[in-house]
């Protein structure tokens, strides 16, 4: 009689690691990756927009005249000429920054991971939103901390509700918010709201940790002020060129204060050393070319206001009885709910059978909240794909309606 | 031997296959044999295969399509060699509604059950017929699909307020759910290899959390199982003697496993037989070949052999 171990180091990974496990919503995203699937469930950025020929160019000029430095080890901190240009795509919406402040990190996935590795510890409360960018809930995640879900409304976090907790004896260590445009709930947060939750934390002494990577994916209406102009000593602010250029370049940053910058720097060098010279090097040259990144983010983000407007059309053909969605002015999810008998997880299988995949809600709750809720993407797919996607999703819904009612329901 | 591995295709256990098959692949290539994969969902089966024909193709194909009898019935046309289980008899132990009801003729024993039609509920009203299984099973009771695998779309139900959004769960997967009683006690895998049919060692499955979700099924370390199961020899005899027969009765062929449960009163209870059983590092075909000594190119070998002589 043997035990047989699966896995010789079962008893040795580290607490954290508990909640790695294989789950049955990636097993049903690897057949929504096939082609015949309408995938309204990743975000992934429409970079077949992207010029290839001056992508090339810019990629080979690197290599040419700048190979020994593209590929070689770099900073920490990340190349100052590629900080200076960071800082002048922060200017594009009113922050004033020091390059001097800015750390370069992979993609801000790892700003995540190094905000958490600096301010965590096992037990820490962090407010995040409900829902939350569910890829910030696994980095904070992994260093063990209790999440404090604040829910929003069309006007972003209720302010309000993170103030009550606070009354209620909360500490948070800090506020995660992605105040436009969300990832999922595509909603932004007003600037009454931005006012209030800047003043509150400054009272409170709880820094707040602003992740932007969609503000300047607006398709209409002026931008609100970011919570980091608002208060620059008391915001970090993150941001990507995910975006508004690519995103496997990997090129994200922080903006702090020195203090922290400095402990940025650390753990990034332990954590790997430097971002990658070569892309650092052609995101720099990148946005050296104003006419070039400019007018490529004009037509990504014509691009994206057309996709969002016929999902949302779409929407409101096909899911007008049954659901309720949000109206993103940007950026690229829209968040729908369900009546609250309908379940997204348990619905994603046949979902996935009839062409069309999304993400199911609880994914973005660190609660198990979210059961009648889905986020849709819009910005990968064509319109005609989305619109062929949103009437699937309304056929089986209604299908699913009909049975419930069948059920007694 | 020219082998070609089918693997992948358009289910949600897409994944699943292809870790198998690549293992599956590389225990064929050290035994000398010429073994390619090919996925239906990427290139089309039948022109792939005259292309680049084969001896035996290896179904490693999960869910619907691969074991449902489509592909073998495919095979049988284009007149190619297979493993495993035949059209029909794939046919039936895919579809729990048939299996169940073949498993009780033949006196196996398997947990008492309904059927819940997605049709019937949409078309003929049923849903009143909800109460009556609640009635009939008892709670708790499991709530399935009838056509799917590696326990996606199961719910364990222990209140009646919870059987419509189970079902309804349940019917997200197939086209009919099936409503059985819960029966609690020591989940083994009876796996079987050869022509005729040889019982390999019983595998005792412990997930952490209680339950053989999908999760514990495919994360290395969330589920402890031991080889051969730790059962007194008669209950052990008795779960090979159950085992064996839902094989015979269900009419598996080459390689295929029996899932049961033993209660408490040491009964053992089968649940369903399988025609296309993992082979990735976490499943239970691959573990009970090694208690019985046997490498993964053995276990291949013995199923190649079997499937020849078929």
């Amino acid at each position: 009689m043997a035990e047989f171990s699966i896995d010789r180091f079962v008893d040795r990974y580290a607490a954290r690691a508990a909640g790695m496990t294989a789950s049955e919503v990636r097993a049903l995203f690897a057949v929504a990756s096939r082609p015949e699937v309408v995938s309204l469930a990743g975000g992934m950025p429409f970079v077949q927009a992207l010029p290839d020929d001056e992508v090339a160019d810019v990629a080979r000029s690197v290599l040419a005249e700048q190979g020994d430095v593209a590929l070689q080890y770099g900073g920490g901190q990340g190349s100052i000429g590629l900080r200076e240009r960071l800082v002048m795509l922060m200017a594009e919406e009113d922050i004033e920054a020091d390059a001097e402040d800015v750390v370069v990190t992979t993609g801000a996935q790892q700003a995540l991971d190094l905000v958490g590795k600096l301010f965590i510890d096992p037990g820490d409360v962090i407010a995040v939103e409900a829902p939350a960018y569910v890829g910030a809930l696994t980095a904070f995640g992994a260093y063990q901390p209790r999440f404090l879900p604040i829910e929003i409304d069309d006007d972003g976090m209720i302010v309000e509700q993170l103030e009550q907790a606070l009354v209620r004896g909360e500490r948070p260590t800090f506020v995660y918010t992605v105040p436009n445009f969300g990832n999922p709930a595509g909603v932004t947060m007003s600037a009454g709201r931005r006012r209030h939750l800047v003043a509150l934390c400054r009272e409170a002494s709880i820094p707040i940790v602003e992740d932007n990577p969609y503000g300047l994916l607006r398709f209409e209406d002026e931008a609100e002020p970011c919570l980091r102009s608002l208060d620059p000593e008391n915001v970090i602010y993150l941001g990507t060129v995910s975006k508004t250029f690519s995103p496997g370049v990997r090129v994200g940053w922080a903006l702090a204060e020195q203090s922290v910058v400095q402990r940025l720097v650390l753990a990034k060098e332990s954590a790997d050393l430097c971002s990658s010279n070569l892309t650092m090097l052609i995101t720099e040259r990148w946005f050296s070319d104003d006419a070039l990144w400019r007018g490529t983010l004009a037509g990504l983000v014509d691009a994206y206001r057309s996709r969002r407007d016929a999902m949302l059309d779409a929407l409101e053909e096909h899911l007008d009885d049954e659901a309720v969605w949000t109206h993103p002015g940007g950026g690229f999810y829209v968040w729908v709910t369900v009546p609250n008998w309908l379940d997204t997880k348990a619905l994603l299988a046949a979902a996935v059978e009839r062409q069309v995949a999304y993400v199911p809600g609880t994914a973005f709750y660190p609660d198990g909240r979210g059961a009648n809720q889905m986020r849709l993407a819009f910005c990968y797919p064509t319109e005609e794909r989305i619109r062929d996607g949103v009437a699937r999703l309304g056929s089986l819904i209604h299908d699913e309606t009909d049975l419930y009612r069948s059920l007694g329901g | 031997m020219r082998i070609a591995i089918i693997a992948g295709g358009r289910t949600p256990e897409r994944d699943v296959s292809l870790r198998g098959a690549h293992r599956i692949e590389t225990a064929l290539a050290s035994l000398g044999h010429d073994t390619w994969t090919v996925d239906p969902a990427e290139r089309k089966l039948v022109e792939t295969l005259r292309e680049r024909p084969a001896d035996l193709c290896w179904l490693a194909l999960h869910g619907k399509e691969g074991e449902d009898g489509t592909v073998q019935r495919l095979l049988d046309l284009e007149q190619i060699a297979y493993t495993g289980t035949r059209a029909l008899e794939c046919e039936l132990t895919f579809d729990k509604v048939l299996a169940k009801d073949v498993l009780r003729r033949a006196n196996v024993p398997t947990p008492d059950w309904v059927v819940i039609e997605g049709s019937a509920l949409r078309d003929l009203g049923a849903g009143a017929s909800l109460s009556t299984a609640v009635d009939r099973i008892g709670l708790p009771c499991v709530v399935k699909p009838s056509r799917s695998g590696s326990a996606l779309g199961v719910a364990i139900v222990e209140r009646a307020a919870d059987l419509a959004g189970a079902v309804m769960a349940a019917l997200s997967y197939s086209d009919a759910a099936i409503v059985e009683q819960r029966v609690s006690g020591t989940e083994i895998a009876a796996a079987a290899i050869g022509a005729p049919l040889e019982l390999l060692p019983l595998v005792e499955i412990a997930p952490k959390d209680g339950v053989y979700d999908y999760g514990a099924r495919y994360t290395a370390g969330a589920t402890d199982y031991w080889a051969p199961a730790r059962l007194e020899a008669a209950t052990a005899a008795a779960a090979s003697d159950a085992s064996l027969r839902a094989l015979d009765a269900l009419g598996i062929g080459s390689i295929g496993r029996v899932d049961l449960i033993v209660d408490e009163a040491t009964q053992p209870w089968v649940l369903e037989g399988n025609v296309s059983p993992g082979m990735t590092d976490t499943s239970l075909v691959p573990m009970a070949a090694a208690a019985a000594g046997l490498t993964l190119s053995q276990l291949c070998d013995r199923i190649i052999q079997a499937s020849d002589t078929a």
